[in-house]
């Protein structure tokens, strides 16, 4: 049986649709993200899961029990909020002791608590501290710590690690991960970067306007996106019209192939053939085996570092390809105005309807 | 070279802002009865007179009585309304929080002629200071939630939630998180609205009725010029009381500001 | 927002809005209904009528003209003193938030403020000190020997209530000022010094229109509560710097004619909302 259960949740702010029924099963111990852009409802639903928003239709249920009415006091979830929401006025210790305030244990027991958790964020000795003493990163395992204490069936995660810079966070994402393996707590994570749900989560559901477009691991999201927008949404991916017929593809600029039903998502006839960067190559730059060959112009050029973008014009398509390769030593670098051979690899494609 | 013209046309400024108050504690201790220059030479009699003088300690207490009792109320609502404005979001706020500030702008005599109007003509009731108390709670409301709403808007949502949901009840949360995060803000306005009501004169004079308040007495006295003296010695200790009561008020505001972890560039207003 | 949060939102701002609902909304209402009504020594007639009205404004028997001898009286002063407040005002709301550094703001707002908090009876008769027929000025004058003998005319003038009124509002001017010049982004007066502007053309061209919804506000603040003040000209006025509000007190007061004083409160309020009201419109286009 799933941890949390929620089915046709509906959520309204006046005129404003939030949550547009919403059917999620996430089962105990999971690293769970909940991804999507800004405004899709991401919140809105954990929120709705820790108590501080009521639901308007349908039934959400923790550990089997129907929520409706239970505040967010009561229930079986802590939450690390965007802004931490340490308190000002209180010591580490005593942000930490908090929740523990009505719980039955004795005072040497609830200092044992305490200590234990900071232990496990790494912040023993930091009880006396001062919020303000505190670096970003440092408040964000108070957060943690503060919840964690409680021993919540769930822990929710409201875009801990948006405030940190990039340095910190790919710490604090490696962290989380650890201590997520270490308590077993079923970890919700609310998040608009797309890297951080996939280098995280065991699985992720991909939101847009207050709906779910897919559920899936990270892998699956990434590889088969159950639709357009999550295939857009999720790294790059170069969409060109495509037309299917006698169960071959005609792609344009590309050329025809035939392809595997598992390739196919949604209906036949007009469609759009989707391909990622990473799945074509520069064939003057690295040669590959068992190719199909398309012509075009390298209309731009981007250089990062480890990797070389190239936007290819290819005849008869508006707009152009792009096309990553991997910057090895020793590998070409072609010029923007030359000719290009682009390597493509029909099991690549995916056909989504137009 | 401009930058020093305006340093010194504030310097200059200031320096007549204090300049009347600077005045006071000299007559207070003038020993003439005149208020006037040349001084008459050092004397503290104007103080003395006042710990005799049974009609002024009367006035006193009805002004610390209705100082007191009108400050909290005022901030009590001003607790209310800064909470309202800072939290939620509905319709009618602008509205509803002009109609709480107007008073803010409103001539005072406008406010004293009117609640005079319904005590008198329309209720039928006598004067007296429960009709001050109700008029200033009136206009201190104004500036408790000016004061208030600086606190109250810095507070993070997300604080009392958290609170919540470590397991607080409502109130609970609003205690142990809201309240001792507020609490300078509160004692900085309670400090602003006793002094705005002890000061108060324009309102007081038309519904104290046969017990007046501080400065209704003083106003009597400023008919009589053999009691000068004691205005300027009453008023160097009113002057004193108030900028002790506003430098409280403003360390407690600050500190409020500290705690919250908020930058402070602002003042009461 | 949602449902909750109205319904929330609602009961805790009802106990102040009804509050000032209760104490002044209904008593300005009541104002309004007694100055139609008129009352011959202490017997109150409620037929409404707009008798009170026609002698304020037409009658030239009523008291010598005085209501509206007054009333413009009072206006000009009022002008005069926002004029001279805001004016003076700006170039200290100005230090204080482009000189000044961060951490000390507040304790400067703080000085400026204190003498506004400090008794204001004691502060208006101060001024009738300083400026009486042996007071501060005056013997300053003789002993800088550049007059011969005192000055009866600084006191009991209409000048001198402009002067006292402007001391006595001069930190309700500064603090709107400040905050609307603390709300310029610095980075903007950079951009036009860097587009070749001079600091004066900057401060024309960027800094004075972009304060000027605090000056709007600081005029306002001032130029409202000024109408009301009975304090100032009866210590300092004299007989030709009495304002309206000495005329509407003393109708409640001695006079104990109550509608006649609710008549002219709602004159007197008429006049300052109507011209409050020009004033914003035709500052809009700056505030906007």
């Amino acid at each position: 049986m799933s941890l949390i259960d929620l089915s046709g949740v509906q959520k309204w702010y006046g005129e404003y649709h939030a949550l547009r029924g919403i059917d999620l099963q996430i089962a105990a111990g999971e690293f769970f993200s909940l991804l999507g852009p800004s405004g899709c409802g991401k919140t809105t639903l954990l929120r709705t899961i820790a108590g501080f928003e009521g639901i308007d239709a349908g039934t959400l249920r923790i550990d089997g029990l129907d929520m409706r009415g239970v505040t967010p006091d009561r229930r079986p979830t802590n939450m690390v909020f965007q802004s931490y929401a340490i308190f000002p006025h209180l010591t580490v210790a005593q942000n930490v002791a908090y929740g523990l305030r009505r719980t039955a244990d004795g005072r040497e027991e609830k200092a044992r608590r305490v200590g234990e958790a900071l232990e496990m964020v790494g912040l023993g000795g930091y009880g006396g501290r001062r919020p303000h003493e505190l670096s970003g990163g440092q408040r964000q395992r108070v957060a943690l710590a503060r919840a964690l204490v409680l021993r919540p069936k769930v822990l929710l995660l409201d875009e801990p690690l948006s405030a940190l810079d990039r340095k910190m966070r790919e710490t604090m994402q490696s962290e989380l991960r650890r201590l997520q393996r270490q308590v077993g707590i079923t970890f919700i994570l609310v998040t608009h970067d797309q890297e951080e749900a996939l280098i995280m989560s065991d699985r992720v559901a991909v939101m847009f306007e207050g709906a779910i477009a897919q559920v899936a691991s990270p892998q699956a999201l990434y590889s088969r996106p159950a639709d357009r927008r999550v295939a857009d949404f999720l790294g790059a991916m170069n969409f060109l019209p495509a037309e299917v017929r006698d169960g071959r593809v005609e792609i344009a600029g590309l050329g025809a192939c035939e392809v595997e039903p598992e390739q196919v998502i949604g209906a036949g006839g007009m469609a759009e053939a989707g391909m990622r960067p990473e799945a074509m190559t520069m064939l003057d730059v690295q040669p590959g085996e068992g190719l199909r060959e398309a012509a075009g112009t390298i209309a731009d050029r981007a250089y990062y570092g480890d990797m070389t973008y190239y936007m290819v014009e290819l005849p008869g398509v508006p707009g152009h390809v792009t096309v990553s390769m991997k910057n090895r030593p020793g590998s070409a670098v072609l010029d923007v105005g030359a000719p290009a051979r682009i390597g493509w690899d029909p099991r690549a494609v995916l056909l989504f309807p137009a | 070279m401009s930058r020093r013209w305006l340093l010194l046309y504030v310097v200059l400024y200031m320096a007549l802002l204090y300049a009347p108050i600077a005045l006071l504690p000299i007559f207070a201790f003038n020993d003439g009865q005149v208020i006037a220059f040349p001084l008459q030479g050092f004397s503290t009699r104007w103080f003395e007179g006042l710990w005799t003088n049974r009609t002024l300690h009367s006035a006193l207490w009805n002004s610390l009585v209705v100082a007191v009792i009108s400050s909290v109320l005022a901030v009590v609502l001003g607790i209310c309304a800064a909470r309202a404005s800072a939290r939620y979001a509905f319709r009618g706020q602008g509205a509803v929080m002009g109609m709480i500030m107007v008073p803010l702008v409103l001539p005072e005599i406008i406010v004293g002629v009117s609640v005079l109007i319904v005590v008198n003509t329309v209720l039928g009731l006598p004067l007296g200071l429960w009709a001050v108390i109700a008029a200033h709670v009136l206009i201190c409301t104004p500036f408790a939630v000016a004061v208030l709403s600086g606190a109250f808007q810095s507070l993070d949502p997300a604080m009392e939630e958290a609170a919540r949901d470590l397991g607080e009840t409502p109130w609970g949360a609003f205690r142990t998180v809201t309240l001792p995060l507020v609490a300078p803000g509160i004692v900085a306005s309670l400090l602003i609205c006793f002094t705005i009501s002890l000061d108060e004169f324009i309102i007081a004079f038309f519904l104290t009725g046969a017990s007046p308040t501080l400065p209704v007495y003083i106003w009597g006295l400023l008919r009589f010029p053999a009691d000068l003296p004691i205005v300027m010695a009453l008023g160097t200790l009113l002057v004193l009381a108030s900028i002790v009561l506003l430098t409280m008020a403003e360390i407690f505001r600050r500190r409020g500001a500290a705690r919250a972890g908020r930058k402070d560039s602002g003042g009461f207003l | 927002m949602g449902h909750g949060e109205t319904s929330k939102g609602w009961a805790l701002i009802a106990p102040p809005a009804l509050y000032a609902l209760a104490l002044l909304a209904l008593p300005l209402g009541a104002v309004v209904v007694l100055s139609f009504f008129t009352q011959d020594f202490l017997t109150l007639d409620t037929t409404p009528t707009l008798e009170n009205y026609r002698i304020v404004l037409t009658d030239p028997g009523f008291a010598g003209q005085l209501p509206r001898t007054l009333l413009v009286r009072s206006v000009t002063i009022a002008g005069l003193v926002t004029v001279c407040t805001v004016l003076l005002a700006y170039p200290v709301a100005y230090y204080v938030s482009f000189h000044v550094a961060p951490e000390r703001k507040s304790l400067w707002l703080f000085l400026i403020t204190i003498p506004f908090w400090t008794s204001y009876l004691v502060r208006v008769f101060l001024w009738k000190v300083i400026l009486n027929f042996d007071g501060v000025v005056n013997r300053t004058l003789l002993n800088l020997g550049w007059i011969d003998e005192p000055i009866r005319a600084f006191l009991y003038s209409p000048a001198a209530v402009v002067i006292t009124l402007t001391h006595a509002f001069a930190p309700f001017a500064i603090l709107p000022i400040f905050v609307a010049l603390e709300k310029i982004d610095r980075p903007l007066l950079e951009a036009s010094r860097d587009l070749g502007e001079g600091t004066l053309r900057t401060f024309a061209r960027v800094t004075l229109p972009l304060s000027m919804p605090g000056v709007v506000a600081a005029v306002l603040i001032v130029f409202i509560p000024t109408i009301g003040d009975y304090v100032t000209p009866r210590l300092v006025g004299g007989p030709d710097g009495l304002m309206i509000a000495n005329l509407i007190q003393s109708q409640f007061g001695r006079l104990s004619n109550a509608p006649m004083g609710a008549t002219l409160a709602v004159i007197a309020m008429a006049s300052v909302g109507l011209i409050s009201l020009l004033f914003v419109l035709a500052t809009r286009r700056w505030t906007r």
